[in-house]
């Protein structure tokens, strides 16, 4: 039994089904980030935690309390949208104020909570501003103060940051997890961006099509993700996804790769499991990190394997360098040291860290676990 | 599904949005859908002071088709239609285009172009009436200018009068319709019109090739919105000419207040305004439909 | 339509701009033409009408002519003036314009913020009713007023307009709580708000704009209403069913002066209207025809 509790749950719209039994359990204290493209249905689950949308199968229940049909008032929850949803004939302070003034919350009560939220949040010398007359960055805060005020069980957040700049996005990505660090609230956060789905998260749900395709921390979604889907979504740039065949080498399991030039090279794996795939063709998952110069290669790992290939593009980027080659007919990427010494059109000397490789199923396109 | 703790009051919530909409709907299905059907019904009776219910089928419609009266109507109709929608299209086009050219003054044009919209048709017949008439109007202010060969008389004339309703319901309303263009003007983005000047284009050919082809919108709301004007048309003819002289600018709706009011034909008063409607519904219906399909999401 | 005044890209010579103003002016004065015409015949004895020119200037300025269309000049067959007519058309207005706009903005806000099921059909439906002819409903609404003892009375007149104008009310307000973010409503639920309770603390305080192009709308079509009057009115007149019958009446001289300061009397209301808040009439008018 969670904190938050949902429970096998569908959405329809009429004959279709949009979100196809999505069962998570989420732990007081904890904050999960729903994250995936557009359209695939998180935040259609977020409206249903809320109360905004009708809950066509399964049950939603916080605090073991069950919600469905539960009026949103009265389910003890406060929410943060992306255009922050301030009512603009309202102050500030009376923005903030409204859900408890609703709740029939007394006045001199209602100002104590206004008062010290409004300091946590810094924006005490806004109070009496309307929303009209703020700063993107002071809406935001606003819209947290006003879902702080509640002293809500679960904290909803439907891609808060996306109407802000890039670097004000940033800072207040850092202003959430220090929130969320000191009060220890527990978060339902709703995002199509992987980055701040991995630096917010305590765990991540990564969905798409309807259905939840992987549940867990970051680190788990991003070392082992569940399938071909994940491991393209999250990360940037995607991880490379190379066709390869299994072969044995020595007793070991190898990946054999075509390179720029046609021959085949063998990157041997780690995972001894893949035996069991001998012969069989499969995808070759790694992440653009573990592909360096071999100065550069994480000297912890045991399995950093040689591969020689020609680089068709360098693009410098500042702290890093990202070198595109091609692997059995594809674009792969490496993710290098910013003065590696690399030049397109050359040959190259990159070294593999197999010891973070995975490999997936062709045919249904999950992680093979081995 | 699970047993939940969805209450009365949120149950209440749910409901209360239809039930706030609900008395206005039925209105409109009682008042104008269940009207409507009533007069269809009467139609097809042979009601003459007050409604009867004896079926007479298509008698009244034959009836009325036979009725001179009738036929001047639809003649007028046609002729004040047409003449009414092309000549407010025109003005209020060339108006428009020409405020569009930075007019100093625009400021103070506009709301003149457009006040007759603001007063009623009876104000707006009761001044053309008396500017109009030759006794004591244009034709005397001609005369007494020195223009003495100067003749107007068209409104005492059978065959002229309708021409009068043109002209005072064109003052009334094409400004109007010159604001609707404007506003489609003003909604055309500049740098088509830019790029087209650089392309060589002459004003001319900006107006005919680009600018008029983008109006399309405005165009068929100015028609739709003229026609359907045009058709109610009552309160002008009632106070500018009476539908006379004689007979001679009848119009459909003042044929079926008279023979539904006054004549105490109910039956064909009734099946003339069945097919009042059916010619408006034949212009509104599909006009409406696609504004609306466009809206959905 | 938008009060900015664009850059239009189009160049034009000297000459053609002179042409340009020429054009504009004497348009301009075809439309003042009837105001003039009226106003200065108001103001002058009926000797200098009928014996004299319409566009000259009074000679013998007076406000005879006034006080016995306001007062004393002949309505049918009473010798009454307008001014009871004046106040039946007051009394008609007020209750119908607010109780079409209310009706109309809480309309606009279900059809909008609530959306059902063939919730577009509803509105349609509703939409249709503001373009019917007026005469297709003229039958019925006479033996349903007779049947409710409304016929003939101020009271019958407010039904008939309220019925008829909600369809435009609700369009306009439906077109403008479109365009109001719903998130707003949504983050209002969820502080426990209630349907009246959103309405009047988030939605009523920004519907200034609409409410007054509703009610400039509906008052100005309402007073200047002539079908449902003349059907409708019996002893309880509008204004302009009283012009009609003063204009027309084919007994005695034909007082032009009367005449004219009658019509100037009945298009105050909405003339005034007009001048003090032209921009939102323009704007009701535009929403009736290009919908946005």
């Amino acid at each position: 039994m969670g904190f938050l509790d949902i429970r096998n749950v569908t959405k329809s719209y009429g004959q279709v089904e949009v979100l196809h039994r999505v069962d998570i359990a989420v732990e007081e204290g904890e904050f999960l980030v729903l994250v995936g493209p557009s359209g695939c249905g998180k935040s259609t689950l977020l409206n249903m935690i809320a109360g905004l949308e009708a809950i066509t199968g399964g049950e939603i229940a916080i605090k073991n309390r069950v919600v469905n049909g539960v009026h949103p008032s009265k389910r003890n929850i406060a929410m943060v949208f992306q255009s922050y949803a301030l009512y603009p004939n309202m102050t500030v302070g009376q923005n903030m104020t409204f859900g408890l003034e609703m709740h029939g919350v007394p006045k001199p009560e209602r100002d104590k909570a206004l008062a010290s939220v409004a300091k946590l949040l810094q924006i005490d010398h806004l109070l009496d501003r309307k929303p009209g007359q703020l700063s993107g960055g002071q809406r935001q805060r606003v819209a947290m103060g006003r879902a702080l005020v509640r002293n809500p069980d679960v904290f909803l957040f439907d891609e808060p940051l996306s109407n802000l700049d890039a670097k004000l996005r940033v800072d207040m990505r850092t202003e959430i997890k220090k929130l969320h660090h000191n009060l220890k609230t527990t978060i339902v956060y709703v995002t199509h961006d992987q980055i701040e789905a991995m630096t917010l998260s305590t765990r991540i749900a990564v969905m798409n099509k309807g259905f939840v395709q992987q549940l867990g921390t970051p680190k788990e979604i991003y070392d082992t993700p569940a399938n071909v889907f994940v491991a393209t979504f999250m990360g940037s740039p995607a991880m490379n996804i190379i066709p390869a065949t299994v072969v044995m080498e020595g007793g070991q399991p190898h990946a054999a790769v075509t390179d720029a030039e046609g021959q085949v090279q063998h990157l041997r794996f780690s995972q001894p499991g893949l035996v069991a795939w001998a012969g069989k063709p499969i995808l070759l998952g790694i992440r653009p990190e573990a592909i360096t110069d071999p100065e550069g290669a994480d000297r912890k790992s045991g399995n950093i394997v040689a591969l020689k290939n020609r680089v068709t593009v360098t693009e410098p980027a500042g702290a890093d360098t990202f070198v595109t080659m091609t692997l059995s007919g594809k674009d792969a990427i490496a993710r290098m040291r910013a003065d590696a010494n690399v030049a397109a059109g050359q040959s190259f000397d990159f070294a593999v860290n197999m010891e973070k490789a995975v490999a997936f199923d062709p045919a249904t396109e999950d992680r093979i676990t081995a | 599904m699970a047993p939940t703790e969805a209450d009365f009051r949120t149950k209440l919530q749910d409901w209360l949005p239809k039930l706030v909409l609900a008395p206005s709907f039925a209105v409109t299905l009682l008042f104008v859908y269940g009207f409507i059907l009533f007069t269809v019904v009467l139609s097809f009776t042979g009601s003459k002071m007050l409604p009867k219910y004896d079926w007479v089928g298509f008698e009244n419609y034959q009836k009325l088709f036979a009725l001179p009266a009738w036929n001047t109507a639809i003649i007028n109709i046609a002729i004040f239609a047409t003449l009414y929608i092309v000549i407010c299209t025109l003005i209020g086009l060339m108006l428009a285009i020409f405020l569009d050219q930075k007019i100093r003054g625009e400021g103070v044009l506009r709301p003149i172009y457009l006040y007759p919209m603001a007063l009623s048709f009876i104000v707006t017949g009761t001044a053309w009436k008396w500017f109009l008439d030759p006794g004591i109007g244009l034709e005397k202010i001609m005369h007494l200018w020195g223009w003495e060969s100067f003749s107007f008389t068209w409104i005492k004339d059978g065959e002229m009068a309708l021409y009068t309703i043109v002209i005072a319901a064109v003052w009334q309303t094409s400004g109007f319709v010159m604001a609707m263009f404007l506003a489609g003007l003003r909604g055309i983005d500049n740098e088509i019109l830019k790029a087209a000047q650089i392309d060589g284009a002459s004003n001319w050919q900006l107006y005919r090739r680009i600018v008029i082809p983008l109006l399309r919108p405005a165009f068929l709301s100015a028609f739709v919105i003229l026609s359907h004007l045009a058709i109610k048309s009552y309160d002008l003819v009632i106070a500018l000419t009476g539908g006379g002289p004689g007979r001679a600018t009848e119009m459909p709706a003042t044929f079926m207040y008279s023979y539904t009011f006054t004549r105490n034909q109910m039956g064909i008063g009734a099946s003339s305004a069945v097919i009042m409607l059916m010619t408006i519904a034949a212009i509104m219906v599909p006009y409406l439909y696609a504004e609306l399909k466009e809206k959905k999401v | 339509m938008s009060a900015v005044t664009q850059d239009t890209a189009v160049s034009t010579g000297r000459a053609t701009r002179a042409f340009l103003y020429l054009i504009l002016i004497l348009f301009a004065l075809f439309y003042l033409l009837p105001l003039y015409v009226m106003g200065v015949n108001s103001l002058k004895p009926l000797p200098e009408i009928t014996g004299g020119n319409m566009m000259a200037l009074p000679s013998t300025w007076t406000l005879d002519p006034w006080r016995s269309a306001w007062s004393t000049a002949q309505i049918g067959v009473e010798p009454t003036g307008l001014k009871p007519y004046f106040l039946n058309s007051i009394l008609m207005v007020v209750p119908a314009v607010a109780i079409s706009t209310i009706v109309g903005a809480l309309n606009g806000y279900v059809l909008t913020k609530w959306r059902f099921r063939y919730d577009t059909w509803v509105f349609g439906l509703m939409l249709f009713s503001c373009f019917i002819p007026f005469q297709i409903v003229l039958i019925p609404m006479a033996v349903v007023l007779g049947k409710l003892g409304l016929a003939g009375s101020v009271p019958g007149l407010i039904l008939v307009h309220v019925v008829y104008g909600i369809g435009f009310t609700t369009l306009y307000f439906r077109n403008y709580y479109a365009s109001f973010p719903t998130e707003l409503i949504r983050a209002a639920q969820i502080d426990g708000a209630g349907f009246f309770r959103i309405f009047w603390r988030i939605l009523l305080p920004v519907s200034g704009p609409i409410a007054v192009v509703s009610v400039i709308w509906q008052f100005t079509n309402i007073w200047n209403d002539f079908l449902f009057g003349v059907s409708f009115g019996g002893t309880s007149q509008p204004m302009t069913v009283a012009l009609n019958n003063l204009v027309q009446s084919s007994t005695g001289v034909k007082e032009y002066n009367v005449h004219f300061a009658g019509a100037i009397l009945a298009a105050l209301p909405t003339l005034f209207v007009y001048i003090v808040a032209g921009r939102y009439f323009v704007r009701g008018l535009m929403a009736g025809s290009v919908k946005g």
